[in-house]
């Protein structure tokens, strides 16, 4: 099972309960993404498209189902395992950046190395190189305030990117960029997947954006849909 | 990794020195209030010892007591001891050596100034020698007195110091005391005792001749066989005093010590004093751990969203926790540095201005090492208690709900 896929979700439920009443986000969602692809979400507000990434990331696990990442199934882990699995496996890249205030560019790099216990030489090489593919070798000591939101998104790109993951997961990436940054990133994000072939998925709710993946799947009321 | 998560918490403590600082304040007003207060009474302590550290632990002085406000030890009291009482003593079981001491204040002119210095009595034949081993004195320059010794004196240290005349004496000098002329055959070693390095001594007969128009002394030193036997041989001697003096016990005026039995009794006081102002210290480090205690919660709730991305970007529950906990240590350490350096600067400045102000050599600062050692390790420790349940409740938090904390 999950030979040719590097993320498998079968019959996925998120079942929250709210007082009395239970809240089904995720309604059996089955999914499965292969390696190198490059697969967008797209979904109404209330569709279950943040919780499916949250599953997808390891940040949750699924109430009922089962998600196989990389062949190893996840929806039975601790938070600690999760952790250590986000920490390897995902690069995360979030509509707000989402970088540390308190650090610089160069250290917000850093710090998912750090928590892999990779020594301090291997991250500074690793993550000024990172700065540099990002266009931001000049901007390494620079604090995130001191960034534009566009510059911001690149450092969080090489912060998402320094672990080597297997799944780049952006989530509305664009979200917070004016239309020509949110291009610049979009053509950036393109080329990681050609020219590196990494895996990246992607939620949005902008077609336009959506047309830069390989494949586009729609999420409607916690289901995986034909179209919205 | 530690000096990682240890960049992190300082630019997280960093980015918020207004709150850092005031949550220290706590922490550092307890801890310098130790330092500066201990470090305080330890020098009181230490410069007091000093005073009595001339004489050794065989010795017992005994001394009139009653009312004595001003003068040289002995005097103006209602009952003196007198000289008849020397050869009781010595029959007295344990003892070996019995000396007179007489001690005047008078006038001294040199320079074309003039100072109050205390005047004592140096005895003749083998008590010279005796009492000489016992207050350990010896000449810097020139010569101790000699039996024979007339219009001579030998001169504490501090007449070597300008302060005393505005000019130094020299062995060969002549100064007036009482309006007569001596001349200084020796200059003493320094002894580190305020009294004795400001004093003027003079052979026995000479000082009787110039002061004395009765039969009383202002004090006794003892020297005893056996240092050991030093509390049966005080015993007796209060024995025989009270018999003398016709008192009964618990009545006594007068006193007879051991300069051990002086630094006890003032242990034990400056213990007690100390000992309060620790509990109210600790009371302050207390509150002031309580103090980090609210600042954490606040910063954990503050920081919820970090959590949440260094969460999401692999960081695990021990690192979160790691995380908080240091920045809480931090807090207690950077406090107890803070406050350690204001107790230092409070206990050496006002040392030094109260030495400047009153003139009184006694007031002394002496922070010992352990002292700061041991500050500083309970403001850590105090810090860091502080931090736990912050940091665990920090290190428990979901990171999906972190993440959209604030969102």
């Amino acid at each position: 099972m999950g030979e040719k896929y590097i993320l498998e979700l079968i019959d996925v439920w998120k079942i929250y309960r709210m007082g009395k009443i239970d809240i089904n986000a995720l309604r059996g969602v089955n999914l499965k993404v292969k390696l190198g692809e490059f697969l967008a979400v797209m979904g109404p507000s209330g569709s279950g498209k943040s919780t499916l990434m949250n599953m997808i990331g390891c940040l949750d696990v699924p109430s009922k189902g089962s998600i196989y990442l990389d062949g190893h199934d996840i929806s039975k882990l601790y938070e600690s395992d999760l952790a250590q699995l986000r920490g390897r496996k995902i690069g995360f890249v979030f509509q707000q950046f989402n970088l540390i205030p308190t650090l610089t560019a160069i250290e917000n790099v850093m710090l998912p190395m750090i928590f892999q216990n990779i020594k301090r030489e291997e991250r500074v090489r690793k993550a000024e190189k990172l700065l540099d593919i990002v266009k931001l070798g000049d901007r390494r000591y620079h604090r995130p305030t001191e960034l534009s939101g566009g510059q911001q998104q690149r450092v969080a790109i090489a912060r998402s990117l320094c672990n080597d993951p297997e799944i780049l997961l952006a989530d509305e990436p664009t979200g917070n960029l004016d239309s020509t940054t949110g291009q610049e990133f979009m053509q950036f994000l393109r080329k990681l997947h050609t020219e590196e072939g990494k895996t990246i998925i992607m939620v949005t709710h902008d077609r336009e954006i959506a047309k830069n993946a390989d494949r586009t799947e729609f999420l409607k009321d916690g289901k995986i849909a034909k179209n919205i | 990794m530690l000096r990682d998560y240890l960049t992190i918490s300082v630019r997280s403590l960093a980015s918020r020195k207004t709150r850092t600082y005031l949550t220290m304040i706590g922490i550092f007003i307890g801890i310098a209030s130790v330092v500066a207060l201990i470090g305080l009474g330890e020098g009181l302590r230490l410069a007091i010892s000093s005073q009595f550290g001339f004489l050794g632990t065989d010795v017992l002085s005994i001394q009139a007591s009653g009312l004595n406000f001003a003068g040289p030890p002995g005097a103006a009291v209602a009952n003196p001891l007198t000289g008849d009482l020397t050869d009781k003593i010595k029959k007295v079981k344990g003892v070996e050596t019995v000396i007179n001491r007489y001690l005047e204040s008078a006038p001294v002119e040199f320079n074309d100034k003039q100072v109050i210095s205390i005047v004592y009595s140096m005895p003749d034949g083998t008590d010279r020698q005796a009492l000489e081993s016992m207050v350990n004195i010896k000449a810097m320059s020139g010569r101790m007195l000699k039996d024979g010794d007339g219009k001579k004196v030998m001169l504490g240290h501090d007449f070597t110091k300008e302060l005393s005349f505005g000019k130094d004496v020299a062995v060969g000098d002549r100064i007036l005391i009482k309006g007569i002329e001596f001349e200084v055959v020796g200059l003493l070693e320094k002894k580190g005792s305020f009294i004795l390095d400001s004093s003027i001594g003079m052979n026995e007969d000479v000082l009787i001749e110039l002061f004395k128009n009765d039969n009383t002394i202002n004090a006794i030193a003892v020297k005893v066989k056996d240092e050991k036997e030093i509390n049966d041989v005080k015993s007796g001697i209060e024995k025989l005093l009270r018999k003398e003096r016709e008192v009964k016990e618990g009545e006594e005026d007068f006193v007879v010590e051991s300069p051990q039995s002086v630094l006890d009794s003032l242990d034990s006081t400056l213990f007690a004093v100390q000992m309060f102002v620790i509990i109210i210290a600790l009371i302050s480090i207390v509150v002031g751990g309580i103090g980090i205690t609210n600042t954490m919660y606040t910063a954990v709730l503050e920081r919820t969203k970090e959590i949440g991305i260094m969460k999401a970007i692999g960081a695990r529950n021990s690192i979160i926790f790691t995380l908080f906990f240091i920045e809480s240590g931090l807090l207690g350490l950077i406090g107890g540095i803070i406050g350690i350096l204001l107790g230092l600067g409070f206990a050496y400045g006002s040392a030094s201005a109260g030495r400047a102000l009153l003139g009184v050599e006694i007031i002394r600062a002496h922070v010992p090492t352990m002292l700061i050692v041991m500050s500083l390790m309970f403001s850590v420790i105090i810090g860091l208690l502080a931090g736990i349940i912050p940091a665990y409740r920090a290190s428990r938090k979901t990171p999906i709900d972190s993440l959209r904390y604030a969102k």
